[in-house]
């Protein structure tokens, strides 16, 4: 069983977002910075005017990994990890399993579209190809 | 800089040794102490990365604590330093002790029993796993799928690949050059040969990090001595002087957010080290450059300036880090050949070369070498010079 992320102020919204099937990101209300992970103060103006919003939830492959080493008894290997710039969110990028696509299908540039699956209290992202479309 | 290491030591490491990592600890402190010429009497300060932790098995199973007791030390100042510049950061912080009067002689120590952890079932290596929740910079990382540094690594990789055209050929050719390094070092856990062949047709751990791309995890311990410049005029080696200490960092602390990840905080603290010194990379003798992960290992290079961003490939291709090359790296066989002591092995290596003590390895006349540690948004470099 893979560890869950502790739930805080600041990040729940992104945490749980997935129950509306909704990309929560921080942002600034001062300068409009998008801040992730999320934080209680803009790291670039200082204001404590920082509330989560809900972005188009798509986004466009930085880079990747396809993970075959089983880490724990229980995992199913491979699958691929997405390392996501996401649309709407500059500078921000969310990391999460691939689904949808072989994992050897996975590739830099590639469009993608975010998903959720529940676990305890949060949803967890997975990101899934937008077919037929390439950055 | 008024600081110098004088001494370091290492046990006899190894896999699966069943040793207590006591034993370990006090054969590499006796190690240390023989060659500075200096007794436990002499020892004033201690301090360590990153203190006792058992989050993961093995990884810190001793703390400045237990081996104060152990080693019947008294001293005028401790501390452990999990939160700093890499593995350095006890030898950093060391050097600040001595240099302000607070020690004269600090014994730096990692000790690790990954090794014997992961035999007994106990996996090693994956942060927070047996836990129900994580936080801080893991929690992005951990639930998401990506336990290992394997994975974060490999990401890295693969967008340094995309970007300069390295293959893995490139990354073997650092693996294989470890590898034969560790042949001339009797110290060195992996001794059989690494053919190209061997490092291809090795499992795939994370793409594009195959087996042989990881370092090893061993049993084992290793001591640095860290004096007072005029201390360590009373040293039995000839002290090597801490020319200058490199810890800048900024970017987050994330392994996904930092703008460009064909860089890594290794480039920030490298930047910092070399506006310290007169020194430039073409002053530099040996290297040990932090492979926990190959790829670290070209990224440092480009780092510290000894190629340019995105030609570590044809400097690596062109055979200037294996043995006989002008700038070697991990000569003892690093980490992949030699044995996980996170950093601490490296710069014993390091060390050993700049007193000409590195055996069939040994780099003619080696005066100044650098070393580096961390991957990812955690890195320290140090440059060390023998006068």
């Amino acid at each position: 069983m893979r560890p869950l992320p502790e739930l805080t102020p600041e990040n729940t919204a992104f945490w749980t977002g997935g129950a509306q099937s909704k990309l929560m990101i921080a942002f600034c209300g001062a300068c409009d910075k998008a801040i992730h992970p999320p934080q209680v103060i803009c790291p670039a103006c200082q204001s404590r005017d920082v509330s989560p919003r809900e972005v188009a939830g798509s986004g466009t492959v930085y880079s990747y990994t396809v993970n075959h080493q089983p880490w724990l008894p229980d995992m199913a290997v491979p699958f691929a990890i997405a390392v996501v710039d996401v649309d709407d969110a500059p500078g921000v990028r969310v990391t999460a399993p691939v689904t949808g696509c072989a994992p050897e299908a996975v590739m830099i540039g590639q469009r993608m579209h975010i998903a959720f699956e529940p676990s305890g209290e949060v949803w967890l992202p997975l990101w899934t190809p937008l077919e037929g479309a390439a950055a | 800089m008024k600081a110098a290491i004088t001494g370091t030591g290492m046990s006899d490491i190894g896999r699966n040794t069943g040793r207590p990592a006591m034993l370990h600890l006090a054969d590499a402190a006796d190690r240390a102490l023989a060659r500075a010429g200096l007794t436990l009497a002499d020892i004033d300060g201690i301090c360590t990365y990153p203190g006792k932790a058992d989050n993961s098995p093995g990884m810190s199973p001793l703390g400045t604590g237990e081996v104060r007791n152990a080693l019947g030390l008294q001293t005028c100042w401790h501390a452990a330093v999990p939160d700093g510049p890499a593995q350095m950061a006890p030898i950093m912080v060391a050097a600040m002790a001595v240099m302000t009067g607070q020690a004269r002689h600090v014994l730096c120590f990692r000790a690790l029993t990954e090794s014997s952890s992961q035999s007994a079932g106990r996996r090693a290596s994956i942060p927070g796993a047996g836990r129900a929740e994580i936080g801080g910079w893991l929690s992005w990382l951990v639930p998401v799928g990506a336990m290992s540094a394997a994975n974060w690594a490999g990401w890295m990789a693969t967008r340094y690949f995309h970007e300069f055209g390295m293959t893995r050929e490139h990354l073997g050719m650092v693996a294989l050059g470890e590898r034969q390094f560790a042949q001339m070092n009797p110290a060195a856990v992996m001794q059989k040969p690494l053919t190209m062949d061997d490092y291809l047709a090795a499992r795939m751990i994370s793409t594009p990090l195959g087996l042989f791309d990881c370092d090893i995890p061993i049993d084992g311990a290793a001591v640095v001595i860290v004096s007072a410049a005029d201390a360590a005029q009373d040293c039995r080696m000839p002290p090597l002087r801490i020319e200058a200490l490199g810890s800048a960092l900024r970017s987050q602390e994330t392994w996904d957010q930092r703008a460009d990840l064909t860089t890594m905080g290794a480039h920030d603290a490298a930047i910092d080290l070399w506006s310290r010194t007169a020194f430039k990379p073409g002053d530099v003798d040996v290297l040990g450059l932090y492979d926990g992960f190959s790829i670290f290992v070209p990224l440092w290079l480009e780092a510290l300036g000894f190629c340019g961003h995105g030609e570590a490939k044809d400097f690596i291709a062109e055979g200037q880090i294996g043995p006989g090359g002008r700038f070697p790296v991990n000569t003892g066989g690093g980490q992949m050949s030699g044995g996980r002591l996170h950093g601490f092995g490296l710069l014993h290596e390091t060390c050993l070369q700049l007193w000409g003590d590195a055996g069939a390895r040994q780099v003619a006349g080696a005066k100044t070498g650098v070393c580096a540690m961390g991957g990812g948004f955690i890195a320290g470099a140090m440059l060390l010079h023998r006068d």
